[in-house]
């Protein structure tokens, strides 16, 4: 016989064993009486196992995930948040945490989620923005350095796709419209 | 627009006319947003997030949406106005507690409310009367992009949205149905329900989300997952889960009706008469009388017209509104006998139940 589970909280011994399938990925988890009085399992009102897989999940004697963590960048950069600040608090500092703290979340999400991949809505026009923003930097960073350089031929062209791409919506619009139009002409001469 | 002036119109909850569904109240989707770059509102410092209210209101206030709309600081409301939106379900306790750096921008029928700086820097969130996962949907997507064109958005590739808590990654999408179920209360079939609804990857709550209980017989069920899938696959799944607890519901109540009918028509007798007599009632045993009454409409033991009158008091019957009709900061026993009266006014002209309609000959 298997050895007598741990409470996934508190370590006392379990009493209370749950399990959820989602898909068809099954999680446990395994609480003592007085954690699950504590978290409402008992209760018909109802509870919130991915609260307690969070938990359990930031429980250094039930997984490695935290050790993980620590095992990579101990402090985010963009705003100072540390692996033990989400012990703490449960949640993030920053969006850059994500990256940061890669090696901690990655193990996280697989008990918590039904995958690891977003495969929802996307924010196009914020991504389309920001690809714009960076392009317009990289170009005048690059006209600045050809002033400099007296490569006039390179730098009347920056200059030019500057223009371009500083014409707003107009110009975003042709492009947009031209990119769908060739991939089928493609393939239909292919198909020949 | 001002928020007296917001909580005196007509709003979806309290005012619609009977929704199709009578075991579904209502249907919320919400989405929580992050600005690209900035600290999550619990570990920003305060002048950041003053920067980012300031910011989220004018970008969500000017989209078509909010053209007509509530939009202000949390510290700016009194803790009536923030208990009301509370009890009408268009902010968060959470939200109400925070005392600077916080806002909200609610439209005028009250069908989309934006918390600004709760647990994410935006929590947007639509709610429609009755089973309406799909318009829910289509409404808060247009929503979410207009905002999208005037902020940047926290995303990345892998992970989708990225919020403050890792279990809203992904889709930032949570989709919830308030749901009537006395018949699977009365015959104490809940907690098996509950069981199945978890197994299946939902959560059951109570009517005002986690630790609250389910007075009314009123329950919130809402997609546990948000990464990994698309936002229509949850709300497929979701729905699905919902339409077979309707079917559960629905059968526990003919079972009612066959097997125990007596003891369902004296409980809903009962709720009737204290509701036309009482002269002290709580809040919690007026959500319970009120279930009763409900149930009995959609039985038809009173006529289809009335749900309007039961679907308002369910919200109405709440302390802050009471205390509002109140105009004082009444104490709680004052309190009862005020809901009390206006129960005793409500129905005073309300339709006798009619209980010859399941007489067996």
């Amino acid at each position: 016989m298997a050895s007598p589970l741990k409470c996934d909280l508190c370590g006392k011994p379990a009493t209370v064993h749950l399990t959820q399938i989602v898909n068809s990925k099954m999680h446990k988890v395994d609480l003592c009486e007085a954690c699950a009085q504590a978290k409402g399992v008992t209760d018909p009102g109802g509870f919130s196992l991915a609260d307690l897989l969070l938990k359990a999940s930031m429980n250094p004697d039930a997984s490695g995930a935290v050790e993980a963590g620590n095992s990579g960048a101990a402090v985010c950069p963009s705003c100072g948040f540390t692996p033990s600040d989400f012990k703490k608090h449960g949640r993030f500092g920053c969006p850059q945490c994500f990256r940061t703290f890669a090696g901690m979340v990655t193990p996280m999400l697989d008990s918590m989620h039904k995958g690891t991949r977003h495969v929802g809505k996307v924010p196009h026009r914020a991504i389309e923005r920001r690809s714009l923003h960076d392009r317009l930097v990289e170009l005048e960073a690059g006209l600045i350095a050809a002033i400099k350089a007296e490569r006039y031929e390179d730098a009347a062209r920056l200059r030019d796709e500057l223009q371009q791409l500083r014409q707003p919506a107009a110009s975003l619009d042709l492009t947009r419209n031209a990119a769908p139009a060739s991939p089928p002409a493609a393939t239909s001469s292919s198909a020949r | 627009m001002k928020i007296s002036a917001l909580l005196a119109t007509p709003s979806e909850l309290t005012d619609t006319a009977s929704s199709k569904c009578a075991v579904v109240l209502m249907t919320r989707i919400r989405l929580a947003r992050n600005l690209a770059g900035h600290s999550f509102p619990g570990w920003a410092k305060e002048p950041q997030r003053e920067d980012i209210l300031a910011r989220c209101r004018e970008a969500v206030g000017a989209t078509s949406a909010m053209k007509r709309s509530v939009n202000s600081p949390v510290a700016d409301l009194s803790d009536l106005d923030k208990q009301i939106l509370v009890e009408r379900h268009l902010i968060s306790r959470e939200l109400s507690g925070t005392k600077r750096g916080a806002g909200i921008v609610i439209n005028r029928d009250q069908t989309c409310s934006v918390m600004i700086n709760e647990e994410d820097h935006l929590r947007i969130q639509v709610l429609r009367a009755g089973f309406q996962l799909k318009k829910a949907w289509s409404q808060i997507d247009a929503i979410d992009c207009e905002i999208e064109e005037r902020l940047d958005y926290a995303f990345d590739p892998e992970l989708g949205y990225l919020t403050a808590c890792p279990t809203n990654l992904g889709t930032g999408m949570r989709a919830s149905a308030m749901m009537h179920l006395p018949a699977l209360v009365i015959s104490s079939q809940m907690e098996k329900v509950v069981r199945a609804v978890n197994q299946l990857g939902m959560v059951v709550r109570g009517l005002f989300g986690e630790g609250s209980d389910a007075s009314g017989s009123i329950f919130q069920i809402s997609n546990q997952t948000t990464l990994g899938e698309s936002e229509e696959a949850i709300l497929k799944r979701l729905g699905s889960v919902l339409q077979s607890i309707v079917e559960h519901e629905l059968n526990a109540r003919e079972k009612l009706l066959e097997v125990d009918s007596g003891k369902l028509f004296d409980k809903i007798g009962r709720a009737y008469g204290i509701l036309q007599n009482c002269h002290q009632l709580t809040s919690s045993e007026a959500m319970n009388l009120l279930s009763l009454l409900r149930l009995g409409i959609d039985l038809g033991l009173f006529p289809e017209a009335s749900r309007a009158v039961t679907d308002r008091l369910l919200i109405e019957a709440q302390p802050g509104h009471i205390q509002a009709v109140g105009g004082l900061d009444l104490e709680s026993a004052k309190r009862d006998a005020l809901r009390a009266e206006r129960m005793r006014l409500e129905f005073n002209d309300f339709a006798r139940p009619d209980f010859s309609l399941h007489q067996k000959t």
